[in-house]
């Protein structure tokens, strides 16, 4: 079957991790290849987390710059940061609201202005959704239901042949029973910013 | 129950790579497994101790990496099937062991896995471990994927007690860190008992002993070759005229680029899989039907050597290359991409790569180095020896675990790190040749690995330097992992031993001994002082729980400080502090309260006292 490579960046703690598993639960359930790889060794002390999730019958669990079909960053300045990995095709989803690193506080960087990081990112890759989601996540409860706002949104794209059903259905099984409302409102809310995007 | 534990056979389970090795030993019937936690391996014993919690699997985190593998070695010896994990590094502190174990052998199946982390992820250099299998004799497996790495462990037990000697099974940290569909197995019973029967000519190593277990050894290894030969994890994959031999994730990368230059029909693989001993006549047969070939493997040309060795040996002069300034590097890990490059290169298949997105115009972007969390005990402490040694000339040799990243600005203390303990025995260097002061660093855990012996070399050589050992109670950067000194309760080891820091420095003569509480900074200043005036070796405890650990057991009642209008924005807790908590909104620094975890330390150094506690 027709190949399809996702990159997700966030930083350590928006759970990036638990987003990528529950895309891999959703595949199993459809009978999908799939492979996945993470960065995780400081993912709790406040770095970049990046995970590949390879759809497909490819068998290398890491994609190489320029080769992703699609990107979500769970950060904006991180979103661009990845851009080596898109080509003038590749779909890309952000959250747009920034977490500056401590770097930033302390004058060693400057954090990119946003509109010139969106109008960055829209001119070099096929398509460009962007959306606060953290008001969608605090919309639908917990502001840690990002990275599930963030899936849904990824899931309306079609881009990777995954139902929406199959991803509610991994929800179920790989996410906190007490946050299930919270996490199946969080991916409506994503799936909807995308449609209205 | 543990979802490892899952005895379903033919159910297919989403697993990462060190889960997967983990279940592969469930399958294998392992009853014991030691383990020194180690990045990218950490997440295989973890499992394994979590399942030891629940079933009659013995699992237990050993001090270091050598007693974990003598202690495997006395249960593989005493007809237990065991396991051993460790990181690559980790192997070389358990080398010596290994080194007369492979003469000793084992009685029932010993496998030591072994991770590998090409480009260096999260240690501290990219040695490639498959060398120990040509140092030590042993066999060395290697898994391409999460799927295979499972199936591997079984494969490696039956080799180990076809042998009667250990089996080395190396990952790499994209094996370790991949995730893939992998279908249970049947779980077996158990043997958590055996018995240890007395044979000193096999089992006591002096010379006259070793001098026959040598003889076996090199016998084993030809036994070993033979086998690798013939194993079904050493295969030949397609036909045509050019060759390509790999190992590991690069047989991926091979195979996709194979399909993707379209030279299915030009290329056949040759996938290495038990690579020590080489297969020998597998690849000399290999050789003979091609015209060229391209050896494709990370880290150092160890499979390439071989191949050009075995090509000599049969004088069939083929063209081999591998490593090259123009083909592969033996720096960091490979990709795709890479692969498909260097094949097209090195076979003369037209390929156009895709065009690489300009990024000339994209600003740079603010870095975002990993930090010490928010009301991290080491930050407080580091802050501490900062006022204490304000005007001293300092050399700070460092060691590994969260507390390495005080080598960031601003506290940029680290100025030396090498290996596991090396800070307490480097200091006795430093200190001996120079007039500087030395004031090195390491972690609870790290010091009972191996700090403990260049402390007693640093009393018994009267040197003189401040070492702080930095007691958060847990192995905290490989993942909270326990460690001899920590409170076993936390840890649902109720009944496990404890060892007192204190009471082992004062045993080992340590004259100057003091306990700090990190987060009382005027205090714990003053104590600190006192240290480092002492002229010979004076050891400081600072201890404090992990604030990351304390959170996930609900230790923690945070209560959130803010920075109050009394603020004059001196900065001083950004600028010297760099609490992540912080961040400035509008020219002022503010506390985020969700991250602030009440450890009041950014409140005693504000100079204006405007950082307050919120009112609940």
């Amino acid at each position: 079957m027709d190949t399809k490579r996702l990159i997700i960046v966030a930083v350590g703690g928006q759970g990036n991790l638990l987003a990528s598993k529950v895309l891999g639960e959703a595949a199993l359930l459809s009978d999908m290849p799939v492979k996945m790889s993470e960065i995780h060794g400081m993912a709790q002390r406040g770095g970049v987390v990046e995970s590949a999730v390879v759809f497909g019958d490819a068998q290398s669990t890491i994609i190489s710059d320029g080769e992703a079909d699609v990107l979500v960053g769970f950060e904006p300045s991180e979103t661009l940061r990845a851009l080596n990995k898109c080509n003038a095709d590749t779909v890309v989803i952000t959250n747009t609201a920034p977490l500056p690193p401590f770097t930033v506080g302390l004058g060693i960087g400057v954090y990119p202005e946003m509109d010139e990081l969106k109008a960055l990112i829209k001119a070099k890759t096929g398509r460009f959704i962007s959306f606060n989601g953290i008001e969608l996540a605090k919309e639908a409860g917990n502001v840690m239901s990002l990275n599930i706002v963030l899936l849904g949104a990824l899931i309306q794209t079609g881009i990777l042949n995954l139902s929406a059903e199959s991803v509610k259905k991994a929800l179920e099984t790989t996410t906190k029973k007490a946050f299930l409302d919270t996490n199946l409102k969080a991916f409506e809310l994503g799936f909807q910013a995308a449609e209205n995007a | 129950m543990h979802k490892l534990l899952t005895d379903n056979p033919g159910q297919k389970m989403l697993l990462l790579g060190n889960e997967a090795i983990a279940r592969g030993a469930i399958e294998a019937g392992v009853a014991i497994g030691s383990t020194y936690p180690g990045t990218p391996s950490s997440e295989i014993s973890l499992a394994l101790f979590q399942m030891s919690h629940e079933s009659d699997l013995y699992f237990e985190y050993s001090t270091n990496e050598k007693v974990a593998l003598e202690v495997a070695a006395g249960a593989a010896n005493s007809g237990v099937r065991t396991i051993c994990m460790m990181k690559h590094v980790g192997l070389n502190v358990a080398a010596d062991p290994l080194m007369t174990l492979a003469y000793v052998g084992v009685t029932a199946g010993l496998v030591i896995i072994v991770a590998d982390d090409p480009f260096m992820f999260s240690s501290q250099n990219e040695q490639d471990d498959r060398f120990y299998g040509k140092i030590s004799g042993l066999p060395i497996l290697e898994p391409s994927s999460v799927e295979e790495a499972k199936e591997m462990v079984s494969y490696a037990f039956d080799l180990s007690e076809q042998l009667m000697e250990p089996v080395i099974l190396r990952t790499t940290t994209r094996i370790n860190h991949s995730t893939g569909i992998v279908e249970l197995k049947e779980i077996p019973p158990r043997v958590t008992k055996g018995s240890f029967t007395k044979d000193p000519m096999r089992c006591v190593t002096v010379p006259a002993v070793s001098r026959g277990l040598h003889v076996k050894l090199l016998e084993n290894i030809k036994k070993a070759e033979e086998i690798a030969s013939t194993s079904e994890l050493n295969f030949v994959e397609g036909q045509g005229p050019w060759g390509i031999v790999c190992n590991g994730v690069s047989y991926n990368y091979v195979k996709d680029a194979v399909q993707d230059l379209g030279i299915e029909d030009k290329a056949k693989i040759l996938r290495i899989g038990f690579s020590h001993p080489m297969p020998a006549d597998l690849i000399k047969q290999f050789i003979k039907g091609c015209e060229k070939i391209l050896v494709v493997e990370e880290g150092e040309p160890y499979m390439e050597e071989m191949v050009k060795v075995f090509d000599q040996e049969e004088k069939l002069n083929v063209p081999i290359r591998g490593k090259g300034d123009d083909l592969f590097s033996r720096l960091y890990e490979f990709n795709p991409a890479q692969v498909r490059q260097n094949l097209a290169t090195y076979f003369d298949v037209p390929y156009t790569p895709p065009a690489q997105t300009d990024l000339a115009d994209v600003p740079e972007i603010p870095q975002r180095p990993p930090n010490l969390c928010a009301g991290c005990s080491h930050r407080a402490t580091f802050y501490a020896i900062k006022q204490a040694a304000e005007g001293m000339d300092t050399v700070y040799p460092t060691d590994i675990g969260c507390y390495t990243l005080g080598f960031l600005p601003p506290m940029a203390m680290g100025d030396f790190l090498i290996c596991m303990g090396s800070s307490v025995s480097s200091s006795c260097g430093f200190s001996q040749a120079t007039d500087q002061k030395v004031i090195s660093f390491i972690g609870d855990s790290t010091f009972f690995h191996s700090g403990i012996t260049g402390l007693v070399n640093a009393v018994f050589n009267n040197h003189n330097f401040t070492l702080v050992i930095l007691d958060n109670g847990t192995t905290a950067m490989t993942g909270h992992q326990p460690n001899p000194g920590v409170d076993a309760d936390l840890f649902n080891m109720s009944g496990n031993g404890r060892v007192s820091i204190e009471a082992l420095v004062k045993a080992i003569g340590v004259e100057h001994v003091s306990v700090i509480k990190p987060y009382k900074l005027k205090k714990s200043i003053a104590t600190i002082k006192e240290a480092l005036d002492y002229k010979g070796v004076s050891v400081v405890i600072s201890q404090e729980m992990c604030t990351l650990f304390a959170k996930g057991h609900k230790m923690l009642k945070p209560r959130a400080f803010y920075v109050s209008d009394k603020c004059k924005n001196h900065r001083k807790c950004i600028g010297t502090f760099t609490c992540p908590a912080f961040s400035i909104q509008g020219d002022f620094p503010v506390i985020d309260a969700d991250t602030c975890v009440g450890c009041a330390v950014c409140a005693q150094i504000c100079p204006e006292n405007a950082i307050l506690p919120l009112k609940k």
